[in-house]
């Protein structure tokens, strides 16, 4: 009883937090803005009343201690990778470094806008042009566009190059295609590009299947969008004789770079034959992810295909000066405002410069000795769904869980009661209860021993007393939630005591 | 040195951000069965390895990347620390401290998109109260976790238009920011509704009888930005009237700050809301990260692209937040889902409601003010130099344009010195205006801030007032 007692005095990770707007009480403020102190008429003459909202937004009235309490409380809910291990798979969740944030936060930095002249930016203009070199040198290609905002526009920004590239040859081809292990994004970036996705199937080996890709190769095929090593973490053998079927068709090689932490420095997707590469910067070169953004998809092209990249691109004069080009006459457009997410291409710019060729190849080595080392720890637990070496992620099955009724969902909501991030589950979707774990190389040889431990315990867990795996999470701030009602009666926004009696949909 | 039993002949990792200690690599290279490092990459052919290091500067220790940075740093004069009129989409407002407090808590951001919610309250909570936000805003029923920028969401209602009414085409107002329908024509290349342009009246506004010529039965959409890019307020109520008369949908580009005043695009008829929020919370940051939003009516919700998050209760009743109406997304549908977008701005998302809470219900509108107020007086200060006319007509909110006695460029150069960052000189958007010859280059775009202060327009003017007398 006491317990219950002091429970609803400490609602912290327990209950349901007031929303911000909930919290709000009238006449209750924080921020003030400075009066105009300019000579002036009334409102009423400089913005006529037609032209006047009703009523203000009914944002929340609070004070500031209200504010970082509210927020402080949410954040506490959370879980980031400076909270734990975040075995995500295909989502590279390795640490931050904390040094790029100080970089970012360089006034000279955030401080930019971008309608200043070149001159007085030449600092970032150097800083971009020189990224631009590095991710040409780490992908084996020519040129790069930083713009994409993340890596599903690069995808279409690559796209719309090659189908650029295809008309200045007098082509029009219709399709592409895409295996299907395959992120989602690629079929959808395929369809806004104006294309139509074709699947092509995976081998008993986890690789394309030859046989079937020579089928679907002809002279409508604008190009193949491969991951490699793909979302199964295999590393396809046949890439050479790949990108040359492909070729040989007249097709592109599109390189879908989210998985590029197996091989920087190991090899390079130009290396390999692929014509477009595009780089998830809050993946392989660390910069936060935000919750979910923002990101930074830059995409390199090989030179064929530079005429067609966006505009503008940086460039350097003889006297070493840096400016923007928008003059050139081949290009796709603009695919982004300004010039791409200049706050968070300066931190993959302080990441790569700080690690060096070395480091990065250091970086790669250990992401798959991490891999391959939790696989070997987990292996007896699961099946696998192809049995070889993995590069920096793997796909288990949790089928054997079925019998004692335990599926992959559950050991990963389990995962949580102990206070982990689980891995990715159900995709790729070729894998039956697929679990597609991601270790990374920034955790330490301890911390895939406390991540091997937890699978092992429960697993056992799941043979012995499953439903604590059905129940679970028992220990976190909610218990599952009804997503189903949630996505049958939607509710998006917060709700006012005023507006309950008109109940519109969504409101 | 961590990880030193992967140290490479001549290897210089001068940081790398690993925690393996000495015997850790050894240790588990023994027990996945592998003799060596290399050995793991025993599937990667040789014929497309790369066989030597990366060619890039060896890699350096944090103190000496700082220092480098810093010597960058060095070679920018941002905006920020001079006075700057800079608008045309991201502005200088202030941001507070509070926002810098909560953005930086590691456990937002350092966290991916909330796939396990139920460790993810705190993100997702956040994206419910910003959707509220955002709809509180605009006038609008439902709105997205935020979209990259207020070009690409410009593209995602074209689509959305095109889908909606199954038509070929969607009619936009030159007063739409020039880029923002830059990205809307490259990303329509091969997909969504054909854009066609309509040009303004004398005055910057949108020119009416054309833009009721050009809507037809084809027409998805049509797209008028409110305040116009040279800072012109439109007829929104009539633009919806026209659309909606045709079948077609209104998209309105709103400027978020100027809504703590301004007629809600909701309440005038809007189908369709997008912009940029880099005002509240976000740096300038040379353009981006910024915050693109989108809201709509209810009846288009299950076309929106990107994240939602929805309401809904636990096994035990308590309240919870969901990322939900998942079918319309990439990773569920595949081809058939309503946009490829994954990632969002759900950091910046964050930075703008902690500001908006900061300024509350009363601040927002008394910060739309104070800009209304400042820029009116710049405008009619700046319009008494002789040679200085008019080129936006009034009302005016934040933001105005003028020409000039001399291309805006050399004032823009001139002013540097001085500390003044003059405006955007418009001669790049003469190849964006259709039916017009105008060159635009003595045309100037100033925006106005709560940071600019009466003294700081007032010597701003005094300065132009010099420039143009020398002329």
């Amino acid at each position: 009883m006491a317990d219950e007692a002091a429970g609803l005095f400490c609602a912290q990770g327990r209950a349901t937090v007031e929303t911000i707007f909930e919290k709000s009480r009238p006449g209750r403020r924080a921020g003030k803005v400075p009066a105009a102190g300019v000579p002036g008429r009334p409102l009423d003459e400089l913005l006529p009343p037609v032209l006047r909202r009703a009523a203000p937004a009914r944002l929340p009235e609070v004070a500031e201690v209200d504010i970082v309490r509210h927020f402080t409380e949410l954040s506490t809910l959370n879980y980031g990778v400076d909270t734990g291990v975040y075995p995500l798979g295909s989502c590279t969740m390795k640490y931050n470094p904390k040094v790029n944030e100080r970089i970012a936060a360089l006034e000279a930095f955030r401080g930019l806008h971008p309608y200043q002249p070149d001159e007085l930016a030449q600092g970032a203009l150097e800083l971009l042009w020189t990224l631009d070199r590095w991710l040409a040198e780490i992908s084996g290609l020519s040129r790069a566009t930083l713009q994409p905002a993340a890596g599903a526009h690069g995808e279409l920004t690559g796209l719309l190059v090659i189908r650029a590239y295809h008309a200045s040859l007098g082509r029009d081809p219709k399709r592409v295609i895409i295996p299907d292990t395959a992120h989602g994004t690629n079929p959808a970036s395929v369809v806004t590009a104006g294309y139509e996705p074709v699947t092509v199937h995976s081998d008993a080996r986890g690789g394309v299947d030859l046989e079937e890709l020579r089928g679907l190769l002809d002279a409508d095929v604008a190009a193949l969008m491969l991951t490699n090593p793909n979302t199964l973490g295999v590393f396809d053998e046949n890439i050479v004789e790949i990108a040359r079927l492909v070729h040989d068709a007249g097709g592109l090689l599109y390189y879908d770079g989210a998985n590029s932490n197996a091989v920087l420095g190991v090899s390079r997707p130009g290396d390999m034959g692929f014509d477009v590469v595009h780089f998830n910067t809050h993946k392989t070169f660390s910069t936060p992810h935000g919750g979910g953004g923002p990101g930074a998809g830059p995409i390199v092209v090989r030179d064929i295909l530079e005429p067609f990249l966006p505009v503008p691109l940086v460039e350097r004069r003889d006297d070493g000066s840096f400016f923007l080009r928008y003059e050139r006459p081949q290009s796709i457009g603009r695919v982004r405002t300004f010039v791409g997410n200049f706050g968070v291409l300066l931190r993959a710019y302080a990441y790569i410069r700080a690690l060096g060729p070395d480091g990065l190849r250091r970086v790669s080595d250990l992401a798959v000795l991490n891999a391959n080392y939790v696989l070997e720890g987990v292996r007896d637990l699961f099946d696998l769904a192809y049995d070889r070496r993995c590069m920096h992620e793997f796909v288990v099955s949790a089928t054997p869980l079925k019998e004692h009724g335990v599926r992959a969902l559950d050991v990963a909501k389990r995962l949580l009661d102990y206070g982990l991030h689980p891995p990715t589950t159900y995709f790729p979707q070729i894998v039956d209860e697929a679990l597609m774990i991601e270790p990374t190389e920034t955790e330490s040889k301890e911390s895939l021993d406390h991540l091997i431990a937890a699978f092992r315990a429960i697993v056992d867990e799941a043979r012995t007393d499953p439903d604590l795996l059905r129940q679970a999470p028992t220990r976190m701030p909610v218990r599952r939630l009804d997503e189903a009602e949630a996505a049958r009666r939607p509710v998006l926004r917060q709700r006012f005591a005023e507006d309950e009696a008109g109940g519109a949909a969504g409101a | 040195m961590a990880g030193g039993d992967v140290e490479r002949e001549g290897g210089q990792v001068r940081t790398d951000y690993v925690p393996h200690a000495d015997g850790d690599v050894t240790a588990m290279l023994e027990a996945v069965g592998a003799a060596t490092v290399e050995d793991l990459f025993s599937e990667v052919p040789a014929t497309v390895r790369l066989g030597r290091p990366l060619d890039l500067p060896a890699g350096v220790t944090e103190v000496e990347l700082l220092a480098e940075l810093r010597a960058l740093a060095a070679r920018t004069t941002p905006a920020s620390e001079l006075v700057s009129f800079l608008g045309a989409g991201i502005y200088d407002h202030y941001v507070p401290a509070v926002v810098d407090a909560i953005t930086g808590r590691s456990e937002f951001q350092t966290a991916y998109t909330p796939y396990q919610p139920e460790r993810s309250q705190g993100v997702l909570q956040s994206i419910f109260e910003f959707q509220t936000a955002i709809c509180e805003l605009t006038g609008m029923e439902v709105a997205n976790a935020s979209l990259y920028d207020a070009g690409t969401a410009l593209a995602e209602a074209s689509f959305i238009a095109g889908a909606q009414t199954r038509r070929s085409k969607i009619v936009v107002s030159d007063g739409v920011h020039p880029e923002y329908r830059e990205v809307l024509a490259t990303e329509s290349a091969a997909y969504g509704p054909r854009p066609v342009a309509v040009g303004l009246a004398p005055g910057a506004r949108t020119d009416g009888e054309a833009l009721r010529a050009a809507i037809d039965a084809d027409t998805a959409a049509v797209v008028v930005q409110q305040p116009g890019f040279f800072g012109a307020l439109e007829d929104v109520g009539e633009a919806a009237r026209l659309a909606h008369e045709a079948g077609a949908l209104l998209v309105v580009v709103a400027d978020p700050v100027t809504l703590g005043l301004l007629a809600t695009p909701g309440e005038q008829g809007a189908d369709i809301v997008v912009g940029e929020a880099q005002s509240f919370g976000n740096p300038m940051s040379y353009g981006g990260p910024g915050l693109g939003f989108m809201a709509v009516s209810a009846k288009l919700m299950r076309r929106l692209p990107g994240r939602l998050v929805g309401e809904t209760r636990d096994l035990d009743g308590r309240r919870g937040f969901v990322l939900t109406l998942q079918t319309r997304e990439q990773h569920i549908r595949r081809e058939k889902a309503t946009s490829n977008i994954c990632s969002n701005h759900a950091l910046n998302a964050l930075a703008a409601l902690v500001h908006l809470a900061w300024l509350g219900k009363r601040g927002l509108p008394e910060l739309a003010e104070t800009c209304l107020r400042r820029a009116v007086y710049l405008r009619e200060r700046l319009l008494t130099l002789p040679g200085v006319t008019s080129y936006t007509d009034g009302p005016v909110f934040r933001e105005f344009a003028v020409r000039l006695p001399l291309p805006a460029k050399e004032l823009v150069d001139a002013l540097v010195p001085e500390g003044f960052m003059a405006g955007v000189p418009l001669g790049w958007v003469a190849g964006f205006m259709s039916g017009s010859d105008d060159a635009l280059d003595d045309v100037l775009l100033l925006a106005v801030t709560e940071k600019r202060t009466k003294a700081e327009i007032d010597a701003f003017v005094d300065a132009v007032a010099e420039v143009v007398g020398r002329g």
